[in-house]
């Protein structure tokens, strides 16, 4: 896979000059008292240093997987910009987190999905700084983490390659809100019924609106990977995302 | 690729059933309603940090947000002609 200068400042202009258009997930500039702000960037910036060093690791090794990382990326992207109408008659966007953690890991996603909330905050006026480190953890560490695990375990379980992606993808979109749920509930606990009151009402916002969006973001996740599955698949050895018995 | 296009309606489709169960709602942002929330189990809160920039107008902000999905899109659709040109050869 040759890839040349003018793809590679392609995308980051992608990622520079492209705000990314969020409704519904994540937590408003400000909503977050002062603690609760600084507790989550604490517990965020590991994994971004992390992910920093995961991705240098990957592109070392496997040159040729540079485009799939651009796609990843790009995929995140296009997905966090379908707002999309849910069953609750509110809308919501997928997080696209996914097909990055499947092909990467979990942490490589963690600064994906930090700078798609960055542009989010900076340009859209949607999350916000203050915001940005509970945002981060609930869609780029925590989903990313949920996606990573989902899928190696139902590969242990001998669930083929597409339903594993799906679930994945799925589960670590739902299980996002749950975090963004978790967060406001802590700094906001309810004076009758405490934590898990607030918990109720955020879950109630948040992830019931997610449901049939969590469904499709499975759906798109296994549409790509299918593809790659076609075309790419020397790359997708390389990054060791077969199970033992599929990759003969 | 049947299987594929197959999945993409039903996509389609899990879009497009709200907007018939959910007649008449407003189909807000979600963030929104979790702002009231918010206000409901303490009405004292106060943000204490405003946006640095908001999108001017509604027209401004599709704008921008048209301009993301293009951009992302054009990358994958890229991609995907790239893969296959690569492969025909191959």
């Amino acid at each position: 896979m040759k890839f040349s200068g003018w793809k590679l400042s392609y995308f980051l202009l992608a990622f520079l000059f492209v705000p990314n258009r969020a409704f519904a997930m994540h937590i408003m500039e400000g909503f977050l008292p002062i603690e609760w702000a600084i507790f989550w960037w604490v517990v965020s910036i590991p994994f971004i240093i992390l992910g920093l060093r995961s991705i240098r690791k990957t592109i070392d090794e496997n040159p040729e997987t540079k485009m799939i990382l651009g796609l990843s990326g790009a995929f995140a992207f296009v997905l966090s910009a379908l707002k999309i109408p849910s069953v609750t008659g509110s809308c919501s966007h997928p997080t696209g987190v996914g097909l990055g953690t499947v092909l990467f890991g979990p942490l490589a996603m963690s600064v994906i999905g930090t700078i798609v909330l960055l542009f989010q905050s900076l340009l859209l006026a949607h999350g916000g700084l203050t915001t940005l480190g509970a945002n981060t953890f609930s869609m780029a560490i925590v989903g990313p983490i949920i996606v990573y695990y989902v899928f190696k375990g139902s590969q242990k379980m001998g669930l083929s390659f597409s339903v594993a992606v799906f679930l994945a993808a799925m589960l670590g979109d739902l299980g996002t809100y749950v975090v963004t749920s978790v967060q406001l509930a802590l700094a906001f606990p309810s004076e009758v019924g405490g934590f898990m009151a607030s918990f109720t009402k955020f879950a109630g916002i948040f992830a019931l609106t997610q449901v049939p969006l969590a469904v499709s973001e499975g759906i798109l996740t296994v549409i790509v990977m299918n593809f790659l599955k076609k075309y790419n698949v020397s790359e997708l050895k390389a990054l060791r995302v077969f199970s033992a018995k599929e990759a003969h | 690729m049947k299987k594929n296009l197959l999945l993409l309606a039903i996509v389609v489709l899990l879009a497009i059933i709200p907007l018939f169960i959910q007649k008449g709602a407003e189909f807000e942002g979600a963030d929104g309603e979790a702002e009231a929330a918010i206000s409901e189990i303490n009405a004292d809160y106060e943000p204490w940090f405003e946006s640095l920039w908001e999108p001017p107008s509604g027209e401004i902000e599709s704008l921008l947000f048209a301009l993301q999905a293009a951009i992302g899109a054009g990358f994958i659709g890229y991609f995907i002609g790239l893969m296959r040109g690569k492969h025909k050869e191959g």
